[in-house]
């Protein structure tokens, strides 16, 4: 457990503080297979979690962390058996808590690479006010977050996610409530990292996850992921090649902000630019409005302005204009280090704890025989 | 600062001498001459209680007087009882803040019962507080306080310095404000302002009445003020404008000696220490001993928060101290940092227990130890935040969804909570499971003296992480299981993050014997039910000591917690009466230590005094079969050593 060095001020030669520096790295290159345990994986036939767990099994070696050192925390609900088919440290906890439970191992433990896997109502019903908070502290952990816009393991209820208007067995007259949209609400909460990604789309969630790893402190990856069985095409728009080109856009730090079908140059005919009048992001044709006044993607802003504002594109409803890709990466302080500062300089300013000295105090008497 | 205190010699040990017991604490006592005219008298203990408003530093001052008296080398007992309000509206019945103070020449349990001496701020305390104060006490009341319309906002229509009110005792009229004032003009301050030193012109006056040392008083002003140097000269000219007040008034005609508890104390060096500073302490010193970092994960709480305040002051001892969102993440982050090895602690009050329960219930099941300090206070719900009950007994023991035991330990008085720490952690780090500590708001917040323990014989509190495969398969391969046990104690192997080969993964899903796989098979779950009630009920605990000095008692007093003084100190009473009474306290109470029902069947009665309605004497009734009857009381205040004396001659009598 050495936890000595500074990780927050050294340099990568990006010039950015290096993330899970402490963390140390495989001694021998990794294949996916060491990274399954040996647990029958028993989601639904045909479930989007399958995916993702291939892509993060299939990512880790990638990462090239010493296995022991990697811990895999989970809440409740479908997503957050994950787990246990993780054949690394791990800790199916409770409904909601395991940003709270990651944050105490990722602040005692920086030598550790801690993810939490969490879904929409797990971390966003129950669980919500731990995640705006461990998001607010920029604590070491990457938020892995399965949305699939419907509570699964309970049999089909909505969730904070899910559409007003929503039938289910809840609902039978449609839900009276006006979703959430995770990537606002992680932004609202001062998050220095988030993320978007589709459980379909392996190489795009890959490489999120190799961009969530790369950012010192916390980092939220929001995955739609496709519940087949309660709430089976919810995310069709963005993967059906036809409405996708229309319904997603991708964003790629510091390329132009365009979608749709190729215009002339190649890129996509519409484009995100800034509404003079209002301040506001809006699509507009590129064509109509020329190249110059499309946005560039700058994910690393120091203002979460456009970030905010990108995220608020997306049709709650229907996810039409949906933007995929990484949304915010910027350096802050991380908690971990933080703490891990303070208690050097506690040492530094009065020395190395002496228990004695503490148990005796300033103010005593002493009896003799 | 450092005082020897020596045995007087041809003095006779007065440690059997009455505690609470109505000792003429004034009037009687060896008649000495002393001082410039003025007379000494020797007691052998005394009560003060200071009250006030609660923006009168009521509280400061009676620590004040506490620290004085313990360098000074008495034995002693505090009550500090003050509202919830940080500024209740000022003046008013609610907004009392006051200061128990019991110190004597001999060895002592309780704050006392009732006080020798009232200070009295303003009419509100003076009302709030007259009724527990016997008739030939003493009474200082600041008079400058009694005007007609502060006297009215707590109804007296008639000044209660006239209407005779109170007739039989002995009342000082000071003007306490105007005397501190004046006292302060050679000061740049307002009236207003220097008026609020005039709780200094009261301690230095009832220093000077008590003969306490005052160096370290003006040595604690000057620190505390260190920035503000002219406050801090304010406070001491104001401190020693009352000793020199008490000095030379005539209204002040004597004062009072009480002699160094000597006989009382084994020799060593001591300080005076309250229960939440005592449990920090051991906290700390667990983590030491143990060698595994301190980890707090916490939410403010009265009167909890104090031990948040103390731990984050010692970063330099490796402690972590995380201030959560809410209690489920204090916890929670507390479970994070056990599972990464860390010696974990969340500390709270019974509405945070509440909270905590289904996390409680994860670390039962993941077998990670974890302690659980609960300083009780008064409930249900919000209830009374600042005042003290032992009503969280039954939420420690069954709080929880399904089968979830868990350890309790209960520490006894103020100086008792650094020893109940260091215990917790020895049965959380030893069997792997959380373990409750039930302190309450009068350990807490009460002080008395402490003997500093030499970090030597401090118990050794080291634990071995697992550090590689546990078991072997039929085919000669090597595995680790995260759910094999030792056979004697049936911990399950803490094995950390950061350890190659140990991979694996827990969670509150029912789990396999040895493998910990997520299991539905009803035999196992069965067997681990009853596996993990048995790693409980077998957690290594001293049989409870009996205190049955003729031998012949029938009768039994059993209680547990902060109880221990008011029961011993109503015990002592009634020997000296005569009667025969036993004695036995319980700091374990899950798992009851293995002699505790033979103890119980050999008594003919069993009384159990507890603050609550009946909680331990349900468990033990519910255990033993036996008819152990309850003596309850629920007022948010300690017994009373009187109380309680005449609760145990009834059950003598009736028995």
């Amino acid at each position: 457990m050495a936890d000595t060095q500074a990780p927050a001020t050294a340099e990568t030669g990006h010039g950015r503080p290096q993330a899970l520096s402490l963390v140390p790295k495989a001694e021998a290159k990794q294949s996916m297979k060491e990274f399954k345990s040996d647990q029958e994986v028993r989601w639904c036939p045909g479930c989007g979690d399958y995916a993702v767990l291939a892509a993060v099994q299939g990512f880790m070696p990638q990462l090239g962390l010493a296995r022991e050192n990697i811990v895999f925390v989970s809440g409740i609900g479908c997503s957050s058996r994950f787990p246990y088919y993780m054949n690394t440290f791990g800790m199916h906890s409770i409904h909601g808590r395991a940003p709270a439970i990651a944050t105490g191992l990722a602040a005692s433990r920086r030598d550790l690479s801690v993810w939490v896997v969490t879904g929409d109502g797990d971390a966003l019903s129950i669980g919500g006010n731990h995640l705006i908070h461990a998001l607010r502290r920029n604590v070491n952990l990457k938020i892995l977050l399965f949305n699939n816009r419907i509570y699964g393991l309970t049999k089909g209820q909505y969730s904070p996610t899910s559409e007003t208007g929503k039938i289910t067995k809840s609902t039978p007259m449609g839900s009276l409530e006006a979703p959430f949209n995770p990537v606002s609400l992680a932004l609202g909460a001062e998050a220095s990292f988030v993320a978007r990604t589709v459980d379909s789309d392996r190489k795009h969630l890959t490489s999120v996850l190799q961009a969530a790893a790369d950012h010192p402190g916390s980092a939220l990856v929001e995955i739609y992921q496709n519940c087949n069985i309660f709430n089976d095409g919810a995310f069709e728009i963005l993967k059906d090649a036809e409405q996708a080109e229309q319904a997603v856009i991708r964003l790629t730090h510091g390329e132009p902000i365009r979608f749709g079908p190729p215009a002339e140059d190649g890129l996509g005919a519409q484009g995100v630019v800034r509404d003079p009048a209002t301040g506001d992001l809006r699509v507009v044709d590129v064509a109509e409005h020329g190249t110059d006044a499309v946005l560039v993607h700058d994910a690393h802003s120091a203002s979460p302005v456009n970030a905010f504002a990108l995220s608020r594109l997306a049709d709650p409803q229907t996810l039409h204009r949906t933007p995929i890709g990484v949304l915010r990466d910027v350096d802050r302080p991380v908690y971990d280090d933080a703490m891990s500062e303070q208690l050097d300089a506690a040492v530094d300013r009065s020395g190395k704890g002496d228990l004695a000295a503490l148990l005796h105090g300033n103010d005593t008497w002493t009896v003799v025989g | 600062m450092t005082s020897h205190v020596s045995s007087p010699t041809g003095k006779q040990p007065t440690a059997g001498a009455p505690d609470g017991a109505a000792v003429e604490a004034l009037g009687g006592g060896d008649a000495a001459t002393g001082g410039p005219n003025k007379e000494v008298r020797k007691l052998e203990r005394v009560i003060i209680r200071f009250a006030g408003d609660s923006g009168d530093g009521m509280q400061l001052t009676g620590d004040r007087f506490t620290s004085e008296t313990a360098s000074f080398g008495n034995d002693l007992s505090t009550l500090p009882n003050f509202p919830a309000e940080i500024r209740a509206p000022a003046g008013t019945l609610p907004g009392v803040s006051s200061f128990q103070l019991h110190f004597a020449d001999h060895d002592i349990l309780t704050p006392g019962d009732q006080p020798d001496v009232l200070v009295a701020m303003n009419p509100a305390a003076l009302k709030a507080n007259l009724a527990e104060v016997p008739r030939g006490a003493e009474i200082i009341v600041n008079t400058d306080e009694f005007t007609k319309r502060a006297m009215q906002k707590v109804g007296y229509a008639e000044s209660p310095l006239q209407d005779g009110s109170l007739d039989g005792y002995r009342v000082h009229e000071v003007p306490l404000t105007t005397l501190t004032v004046e006292a302060l003009k050679g000061f740049d301050l307002g009236r207003k302002e220097a008026g609020r030193s005039k709780n200094m012109f009261a301690l230095g006056l009832l220093s000077w009445m008590y003969h306490r040392p005052t160096e370290a008083t003006e040595e604690f002003l000057r620190t505390k003020f260190a920035k503000k140097p002219d406050v801090a000269e304010a406070n001491i000219t104001a401190f020693r404008a009352g000793w020199n007040f008490g000095e030379t008034t005539e209204d002040f005609a004597v004062s009072y000696e009480v002699a160094p508890a000597s006989t009382a104390f084994a020799p060593g060096t001591y300080r005076n220490i309250s229960g939440n500073l005592a449990l920090a302490y051991g906290l700390i010193a667990a983590s030491q001993q143990s060698d595994l970092p301190l980890f707090l994960g916490s939410y403010p709480i009265t009167p909890a928060s104090d031990v948040l305040h103390e731990l984050s002051k010692h970063k330099n001892f490796g402690v972590r101290t995380f201030q959560a969102e809410d209690e489920i993440a204090g916890i929670g982050a507390a479970l994070g940092a056990a599972f990464g090895g860390s010696l974990a602690v969340t500390t709270t009050s019974g509405p945070g227990v509440a909270l905590k329960s289904e996390t409680i219930g994860l670390a039962v099941s993941l077998e990670l130890p974890l302690l659980i300090v609960d300083i009780q206070r008064g409930g249900p719900s919000t209830g009374l935040p600042t005042k003290t009950e032992q009503a969280d007994l039954l939420q420690a023991m069954y709080g929880r969804n399904g089968e979830a035991p868990v350890p309790i330990v209960a520490p006894s008085t103020p100086a008792d909570c650094f020893d109940a720490a260091l215990e917790a952690a020895r049965i959380a780090l030893t069997y792997r499971t959380p373990v409750f500590l039930l302190s309450d708001g009068y350990l807490a917040n009460g002080s008395e003296p402490w003997q500093i323990p030499q970090v030597t014989e401090l118990p050794d509190l080291k634990v071995q992480f697992a550090q590689g495969p546990n078991h072997t398969a039929e085919d000669g391969t090597a595995s680790f299981q995260p759910y094999k046990r030792d056979p004697h104690t049936l911990a399950r192997p803490w094995a950390v993050p950061g350890t190659p080969g140990l991979e694996h993964r827990i969670g509150g899903i029912e789990k396999q014997d040895g493998t910990g796989n997520i299991s539905y098979d009803p035999n196992n779950h069965d067997f681990m039910v009853r596996t993990r009630q048995a790693k409980v009920d077998g957690v290594d605990v001293p049989d409870v000591e009996v205190d049955d000095p003729s031998g012949d008692a029938k009768l039994l007093v059993l209680g547990w917690g902060s109880t221990y003084g008011p029961i011993t100190a109503a015990v002592r009473r009634l020997r000296r009466a005569g009667e025969s009474v036993a004695q036995a306290h319980l700091r374990y109470v899950n798992p009851f230590p293995a002699n505790l029902g033979e103890v119980l069947r050999r008594y003919d009665k069993v009384v159990v005094p507890e603050m609550n309605l009946g909680q331990l004497a349900r468990l033990l009734r519910a255990e033993y079969l036996v008819d152990a009857q309850s003596h309850n009381q629920v007022r948010g205040l300690p017994f009373k050593a009187e109380q309680l004396a005449n609760a145990f001659k009834e059950a003598l009598v009736h028995g």
